[in-house]
C-alpha cells in the first residue's frame, strides 16, 4: 500500500499517477472520446466519500479520474479485483502504483479475513473511494447484479456520503475484449447522495433503482424526440 | 494598421466579426440588466459559444496551412464522432469503425499535400470499397447493409463534404492576378454566408409566411423564410464576393444564391436524420447550440457545392 511506503517512493508513485492521468486519462477520455457531464457539483471532491459507478470497461476508472481536479485526484482510489489486477508482478505494480487501486479479494470473506480491510483504511485516511458494485465489467451497456460490499462499508461508516455515478457509452467504446477504444461521446450523470440504510436488501434495491433511473435518463436523452429539430442558434 | 502577419482584407474582415460579437454580447448584457426577470441563460450561452467558435475559426484560417488542416481535420473528427454516437452501430464493427476514423487524417493529408485527384476520390471510392470488405472479414451479416451504409453516409457528410472547406485553403492563390484568391478569404466567404443564411432563414421565417415548406421534417420552416433568407444571402454574397474572392459581381450573387438555397437543404437533411434517430440536438458539445452537427449541417451541402462552383469558374 502506498501509505506504508517510504516518503521518497510515495512521491515517485504520486508523480507517476499524475503523469498517467494527465498523459493518458485526459487525452483518451477528453479528446479521443469526449465527455458530457451532468451535475458536476454533486461530485464529492473531498474525502472521505464513496463514489459508486456502473462498470462496463477499463475506461471507467480513467473517466472517473478526469472528473476530479488535478489537486484532488491523488486522493481518489478505486477498489478493484485482486485476482484480476494482481495476476502478475508487472500488472500488480502498474495497478497499485500507477492506477492506484485498492485490491479486494473477490469472494474472500471469512471470519479472520475481511476483504474490505483496504477500503476501510482508505476511508479512514480521508480518501474518495470508487466502487464498482457490479463487481465485473459484464455485458457492455448492461447492468449486472449488485454486490453487497458497499452495504458493509456503509455499516462501518454510516456518515460518509455515497454518490452514485452512471456512465453511458463506455461499453460501446471499449467492451471487454477490445483493446483500442472507438471514439464515441460519453455521458456521465452524477446522482444525489444515497443514504445508507440498515436493511441490506432495501439498500441494494434503492441503489439498483438509482442506476436504473439514470440509465433510463441517459437512454431518453439519446433517443426520445423532444420537439422540432429546428430553431437555428 | 494591421499588426498581424495576415492579409489586410482578412484583418479587416476579422475586425468586423469581432465587432459583431462585441455588439451581441453587449446587447445581451443590456437586455439582462433591463429585464432581469427573464431567463437569458440560453442566449448568453449561445453567444459565449459563438466567441469560442470564432476563436477556433480564426485559428483555423490565419496561421498556416498545417495548423489550418489540423484544426479543420479535428472538426471533422468531432462531427464524425458525434454522428457515430447518434446512429446505431454493431458491436462486431469495432475494428471497421476504427478504420473509418483513420479516413479523417488521411483525407486531410491529401489536402495538405494538395493532391486534388486523391482528395476527390479517396472517400467515395477507396473508403467506400475498403470498409465493407473489412466488415465482411469479420463475417457478421446481420444488419450488414444498414451498418455499411450508415458508416459511409457519415464519412461522406462529416469528412468528405466538410473537407471541401479545407481544400479552399490550398487552391492556388492569385488566379486572377488581383491577389484576391487567398484561401482563407474563400473559407471566410463560405462560412460567413452559410452561418448568416441560417440566421436569415430563421428571422424571415419568424416574421412572415404561413405556408410550410417541408412540414413533415421541420414544422417551423416556411416558404417565405426560405425565400427571404436565400435572397438576403444572395445580397450579402453580392457585397462580399468581389472583396473576398476572385469572383465577378454576377458570379458572387450566384454563389450567394447557391449557398442560400443549399444551406437550407443541408439544414433540413440533417433535421430529417435527427428526426429519424429521434433526437432534437445532435449532441452537447456547443452549449446553447446543441451539437457540432447542428452548427455544421448547412455546411455539409454548401462547402462542396460552393467549392465546385468556384473551381469550375476560376481554377
Amino acid at each position: 500500500m502506498a501509505a506504508a511506503s517510504p516518503p521518497l517512493a510515495r512521491l515517485w508513485h504520486n508523480a507517476l499517477r499524475l503523469a498517467f492521468i494527465v498523459g493518458v486519462a485526459w487525452p483518451v477520455v477528453l479528446v479521443w472520446l469526449g465527455l458530457t457531464l451532468r451535475h458536476r457539483e454533486r461530485l464529492p471532491v473531498k474525502g472521505p466519500a464513496i463514489v459508486v459507478a456502473n462498470h462496463n470497461s477499463h475506461l471507467d476508472i480513467l473517466t472517473l479520474y478526469t472528473l476530479f481536479p488535478l489537486s484532488k485526484v491523488l486522493n481518489v482510489q478505486p477498489a478493484a479485483a485482486a485476482d484480476y489486477f494482481l495476476r502478475h508482478k508487472l500488472l500488480a505494480w502498474f495497478a497499485t502504483r500507477v492506477i492506484g487501486i485498492i485490491p479486494v479479494v473477490r469472494g474472500g470473506a471469512s471470519k479472520r479475513n475481511d476483504p474490505l480491510e483496504g477500503c476501510y483504511a482508505a476511508l479512514e485516511a480521508g480518501r474518495v473511494l470508487v466502487l464498482f458494485p457490479e463487481g465485473t465489467r459484464g455485458e457492455p451497456e448492461q447492468m449486472s447484479e449488485l454486490k453487497s460490499g458497499l452495504w458493509y462499508l456503509g455499516r462501518r461508516f454510516p456518515d460518509i456520503p455515497i454518490v452514485p455515478v452512471f456512465m453511458h457509452g463506455l461499453g460501446r467504446a471499449m467492451a471487454k475484449g477490445a483493446h483500442i477504444p472507438v471514439p464515441f461521446f460519453v455521458d456521465v450523470h452524477i446522482d444525489r447522495l444515497l443514504p445508507w440504510q440498515d436493511d441490506k436488501t432495501a439498500f441494494k434495491a434503492e441503489l439498483q433503482a438509482r442506476f436504473t433511473a439514470l440509465q433510463r435518463k441517459a437512454a431518453v436523452l439519446a433517443e426520445e424526440p423532444k420537439g422540432a429539430p429546428d430553431a437555428p442558434r | 494598421m494591421n499588426p498581424f502577419p495576415i492579409s489586410d482584407v482578412l484583418f479587416y474582415a476579422l475586425c468586423v466579426i469581432f465587432a459583431v460579437l462585441v455588439f451581441a454580447s453587449s446587447t445581451i448584457a443590456v437586455l439582462g440588466w433591463r429585464f432581469p426577470q427573464k431567463d437569458w441563460l440560453e442566449l448568453r450561452q449561445r453567444v459565449r459559444t459563438w466567441w469560442w467558435i470564432v476563436a477556433v475559426f480564426v485559428l483555423a484560417i490565419s496561421v498556416n496551412r498545417t495548423i489550418s488542416l489540423l484544426v479543420l481535420g479535428f472538426v471533422s473528427f468531432l462531427a464524425f464522432k458525434e454522428y457515430l454516437t447518434l446512429v446505431p452501430t454493431r458491436r462486431t464493427d469495432h475494428l471497421p469503425l476504427l478504420w473509418a476514423y483513420l479516413a479523417v487524417p488521411i483525407q486531410y493529408f491529401w489536402i495538405w499535400d494538395g493532391w486534388y485527384g486523391m482528395f476527390i476520390i479517396f472517400i467515395p471510392v477507396y473508403a467506400f470499397l475498403f470498409l465493407p470488405m473489412r466488415m465482411v472479414l469479420i463475417g457478421d451479416t446481420q444488419g450488414f447493409l444498414r451498418a455499411a451504409s450508415t458508416l459511409h453516409w457519415g464519412l461522406m457528410t462529416t469528412v468528405f463534404s466538410l473537407s471541401h472547406m479545407a481544400y479552399l485553403l490550398v487552391l492556388p492563390t492569385d488566379v486572377t492576378g488581383s491577389m484576391k484568391g487567398d484561401g482563407a478569404l474563400l473559407v471566410l466567404f463560405l462560412v460567413v454566408l452559410t452561418q448568416f443564411n441560417d440566421v436569415a432563414q430563421y428571422l424571415w421565417g419568424k416574421s412572415l409566411g404561413r405556408a410550410k415548406i417541408i412540414p413533415k421534417v421541420s414544422p417551423n420552416k416556411t416558404v417565405a423564410g426560405m425565400l427571404g433568407g436565400a435572397l438576403t444571402t444572395t445580397l450579402l454574397g453580392l457585397m462580399l464576393g468581389p472583396v473576398l474572392t476572385p469572383m465577378s459581381m454576377a458570379h458572387s450573387a450566384m454563389a450567394g444564391l447557391l449557398i442560400g438555397v443549399t444551406g437550407f437543404i443541408g439544414d433540413v437533411v440533417m433535421s430529417a436524420v435527427k428526426r429519424d434517430l429521434g433526437v432534437k440536438d445532435s449532441g452537447d458539445l456547443l452549449p446553447g447550440h446543441g451539437g457540432i452537427l447542428d452548427r455544421l449541417d448547412s455546411l455539409t451541402y454548401t462547402a462542396p457545392l460552393f467549392f465546385h462552383f468556384l473551381r469550375y469558374l476560376y481554377y
